[in-house]
This record gives C-alpha cells, sequence and structure tokens, in this order.
C-alpha cells in the first residue's frame, strides 16, 4: 500500500516530517516511517529549551524489532514536545501527521535540504525495489 | 536473487511486509509483530519455517555419524524423539545449531537457513569416513511451525486427519500422522517457548496445507505469523539466535549451552577443546539484562564496566512484548555474568546502566 504523504508538508530523506506554524514548525516522522518501524513501543524526545542543528540527533523511536534515530530536519530550539506520546507511542503508528506529532522548534533559519510531497514519494518508491 | 519458500504467494496475498533473511525473502509481520507476539502467547500462531534446511541422514553408521559431528548423545535419542544439538569446529566454536529427529531407518536434521550450504559441505566432509548416506530434503519438504498454547486443541480438531490423539505427542516426540488428508511429519518442538507442534510436509500440498492450518478453529483464531515476532518469542525465552548469541566465535559454555555438550559420549569433532574450555571454565559468558536507565539495547553494542572499559557486547535486545521493558542478552567477563552484576550498555555513545537478570525472561510453558 502507498504511503499517505500528505501534498502541504516538506520531508527530510531520514523520514521526518516538517509543518511550518506561524513562526514555528512542526516535526514528526512520515507514514511511510511508522510503517516501516511496526508498533512503536518507546520514544527519546529531547528537553524543551534544547537546540539542535540541522541534520542532529534530536531522539529515538524503537519497535520491537528496529531502533531509529530522529534527525532534526530543520535547526533550532525545542518549544514543545509531545509529552502524551511518553505514556502511549501509538498515536505514532495511527496518526503520525496528527496527534503522533513529535516536537515542536522555533527555527534558527538553517536546514536539511528538504523534499516537497512529490519528490519524498519519489523517494519512498525507489527504496520500496 | 533472494530464494523464495513454496509459501512465498500465501504470504502476500496475506498482506504479509517481506524482508531479506539470511538469504531469503521471508515475512516479518503480517497483522502486526506485537498481535502476533501476543497469539502465540495465549492462542495459537502459524509460522512458514520453510527456510531452514532439512537434511536426512541414513545408513549403517548414521547414528555413529552424528554422534561424532554433533555434541549431543544421538544414541540417547529414542525412535520418534527428537533432541537439540550443536555441531562444532575443532576449537570449539559453533558451526550451527540444530535438531535432530529419529524417524524410522534416519535422522532428520533441521538446520539454519543462513547455514545451509555451510552445514551441507561440514556434514558432507565428516561423512566421508562413515557408511552413511546424505540426502537434503529442503525442496521436497515445506516446514511449518503451529505455536501456542491453543496448537494442541487445534490440531486434535482438524478434519480428515488421524491427529485426533495428538495429546499423547510428548515434548520433543516426532511421529507420522495424517492432517487434512494430507502425510504429515508432526513433532512437538519449536521456538517461542509454548507448547506447539513443527510440521514437515510436501511441498506439493503446502500451500493447501497452510490455508487449512490458519482456517483452524474458525477465523482469526490461527494468526499467521512473521519472522519478526518469531524472534521476540524465542528472545523472550532465551533461546539462541545463530549470529548471535551462537556463532564460530563462540563456544556452547560461554552461551550456557553446556547442558547440549556430552563430553562423556565419546569422540566428536571439538571435544578436546570444549574439554579444556569446561576445565578452565569460560572467560565470558551470555548474561541476561534488564536496563536501568532508559533506551533500548540492540545487537552488537558495546558493554562496559561501570567505569568505562570495554568488556563485552550485546547479542540480542529488545523491549520485550510480554514483559513490558526492554531486556537483552550479552556476552561479558564471567564475573559480570552473575544475576545482580551491572554494567554499562552504550547506546548510541551514551552509557545506559544494566543489572543481570534471571534468563529466560519468560519462562517457557512446554508440555511435559
Amino acid at each position: 500500500m502507498a504511503p499517505n504523504i500528505p501534498a502541504d508538508l516538506k520531508y527530510s530523506k531520514s523520514d521526518e516530517w516538517v509543518r511550518a506554524e506561524g513562526d514555528e514548525v512542526v516535526i514528526g516522522i512520515t507514514d511511510y516511517a511508522q510503517d516501516q518501524l511496526g508498533d512503536i513501543v518507546y520514544l527519546e524526545l529531547p528537553q524543551v529549551g534544547a537546540s539542535f542543528a540541522p541534520g542532529q540527533s534530536f531522539g529515538a523511536i524503537e519497535s520491537v524489532k528496529a531502533s531509529s534515530e530522529l534527525y532534526a530536519p530543520v535547526g533550532g530550539e525545542v518549544v514543545a514536545v509531545n509529552s502524551a506520546l511518553e505514556a502511549n507511542q501509538e498515536p505514532i503508528n495511527r496518526d503520525p501527521y496528527g496527534a503522533g506529532w513529535l516536537v515542536r522548534l522555533r527555527p534558527s533559519g538553517e536546514q536539511e535540504e528538504l523534499l516537497d510531497a512529490a519528490a519524498y514519494a519519489r523517494y519512498c518508491e525507489e527504496r520500496a525495489h | 536473487m533472494l530464494q523464495r519458500t513454496v509459501l512465498y504467494d500465501s504470504h502476500l496475498a496475506a498482506g504479509a511486509r517481506m524482508v531479506e533473511f539470511g538469504g531469503w525473502e521471508m515475512p516479518v509481520q503480517y497483522s502486526g509483530l506485537i498481535e502476533e507476539h501476543q497469539a502465540v502467547r495465549g492462542g495459537a500462531g502459524l509460522f512458514d519455517i520453510s527456510h531452514m534446511g532439512r537434511v536426512m541422514v541414513r545408513g549403517p553408521q548414521a547414528t555413529a555419524f552424528l554422534q561424532y559431528v554433533t555434541t549431543c548423545d544421538v544414541t540417547a535419542i529414542p525412535l520418534g524423539h527428537s533432541s537439540y544439538g550443536l555441531l562444532c569446529q575443532p576449537d570449539g566454536g559453533v558451526v550451527d545449531d540444530i535438531f535432530i529427529y529419529h524417524v524410522p531407518d534416519e535422522y532428520l536434521v533441521v538446520v539454519n537457513a543462513a547455514n545451509r550450504a555451510r552445514d551441507w559441505a561440514w556434514l558432507e566432509q565428516h561423512a566421508r569416513n562413515f557408511d552413511v548416506e546424505l540426502e537434503d530434503r529442503s525442496e521436497r519438504w515445506a516446514m511449518v511451525a503451529l505455536q501456542g498454547p491453543a496448537a494442541e486443541a487445534l490440531i486434535a480438531g482438524a478434519e480428515d486427519s488421524e491427529a485426533v490423539e495428538i495429546g499423547y505427542l510428548p515434548f520433543h516426540g516426532v511421529a507420522l500422522t495424517r492432517l487434512f488428508g494430507h502425510t504429515v511429519l508432526i513433532a512437538r518442538t519449536g521456538y517461542t517457548g509454548e507448547d506447539g507442534f513443527e510440521l514437515f510436509f510436501d511441498t506439493e500440498h503446502a500451500p493447501a496445507l497452510w490455508q487449512r492450518l490458519l482456517a483452524l478453529g474458525g477465523p482469526g483464531s490461527v494468526k499467521p505469523c512473521g519472522l519478526g515476532a518469531r524472534d521476540s518469542l524465542r528472545f523472550e525465552a532465551c533461546l539462541a539466535l545463530y549470529g548471535h548469541e551462537l556463532s564460530e566465535a563462540i563456544n556452547p559454555y560461554e552461551a550456557r549451552l553446556g547442558w547440549v555438550v556430552k563430553l562423556d559420549k565419546g569422540d566428536f569433532v571439538g571435544r578436546e577443546a570444549l574439554a579444556a574450555i569446561k576445565a578452565h571454565g569460560p572467560a565470558r559468558r551470555l548474561a541476561g539484562f534488564e536496563l536501568l536507565g532508559k533506551g533500548v539495547a540492540r545487537s552488537d553494542y558495546p558493554v562496559h564496566t561501570v567505569d568505562g572499559t570495554p568488556v563485552g557486547h550485546v547479542t540480542s535486545g529488545m523491549p520485550s512484548p510480554t514483559l513490558g521493558k526492554p531486556l537483552g542478552m550479552a556476552l561479558v567477563p564471567t564475573a559480570l555474568s552473575a544475576e545482580g552484576s551491572e554494567f554499562d550498555v552504550i547506546i548510541r555513545d551514551r552509557p545506559v546502566r544494566a543489572r543481570v537478570v534471571k534468563m529466560p525472561f519468560y519462562k517457557p510453558r512446554y508440555k511435559k
């Protein structure tokens, strides 16, 4: 089944999505990434106030079978983390673009080269073969 | 090009996600790893394990040959029974871990998928000095495992079968029976820590038998399970996985499999080295651990003493679905392997404290 890739988001090659909201950005993992990992059972998120450079690891996400590091697609300072996920990570699998969001950043202006939805869809397609 | 089992199309039709494992394209999960894991702990799950190797050993010296190439006492396996065993190198390192089934006039040896070619060469090389015949049955027979506490009742209720008295088949017993009108070799063996069966049958009937087994007990009673759940189930029961807890560089005493090595049975490959290792005690040993800090330990993560000296590595680790916490196994110096010992697992460049706990993490519920 083709992964859900909303047209209005930007994507990193490490399978994070980025949504601009005012002068902040919200970051999560894509439907493709959650599907590859399977049921997520463990999550490590940064503290509010921590700063990350683009491409820097800001946490980790784990299923029973695999670990995956989380990389900041956009540099910036963490202004909020989705602390509801600490007790229950299931929203990441069920609703990766909504209730499964991970962190909110105030961008520093530096960012990785991000893909639009069409380019990210091609990138997922390439890896399926 | 990856190899595929005879059930490949059945897996795709059931919505499996396929992955590479030991040169094979196998289902890693169908509905979801945790759901499949829980199905086996609480009901029944069906696994395609046809990627494993099946070798028949027969001839006047079949017993003597297997006695020489394995560490277990093959003369102690009665007809209709089976035993876990190891193939060891002369230095005591493990070539593979295997299962030996004693069936009329021959033995069926089941070997790991990734080691099929190497094991075959190893067996053939040693067979030259014995009056034995080896036959690779891997292509002709399929192999599936029906595992879980409900497995016995489900098999007993199978239509057009002679397996109604399956309750009499003891743990590790093996017998020829009829299931859904087909001849099937059935063994009370498995790799999940639950009661259950492994079935061998002609590949020709495999897709039909797979469907009939999945339909046992009505919709949803038997869940198709992938290699993901197979790994998490065996991990909780602390059953060794070759390439992780066992390898050419790991000996049975290090892997806590000394009970599989029968030094007093006569000569066998590796005996001298293994006797010396046992006499001195292994320098390192497998230890089960839980993490006291946050994180998940994974295979190959380094293990340090609490003051930072590298001393070992994690062999397997994951968040245990049944116990609800991240657990692991590691090869560490023997002094650090005792229950209650502490060491650090290096998770993404950060030491996380771990404490040694009793193995197995999940106490197997075999039928005795």
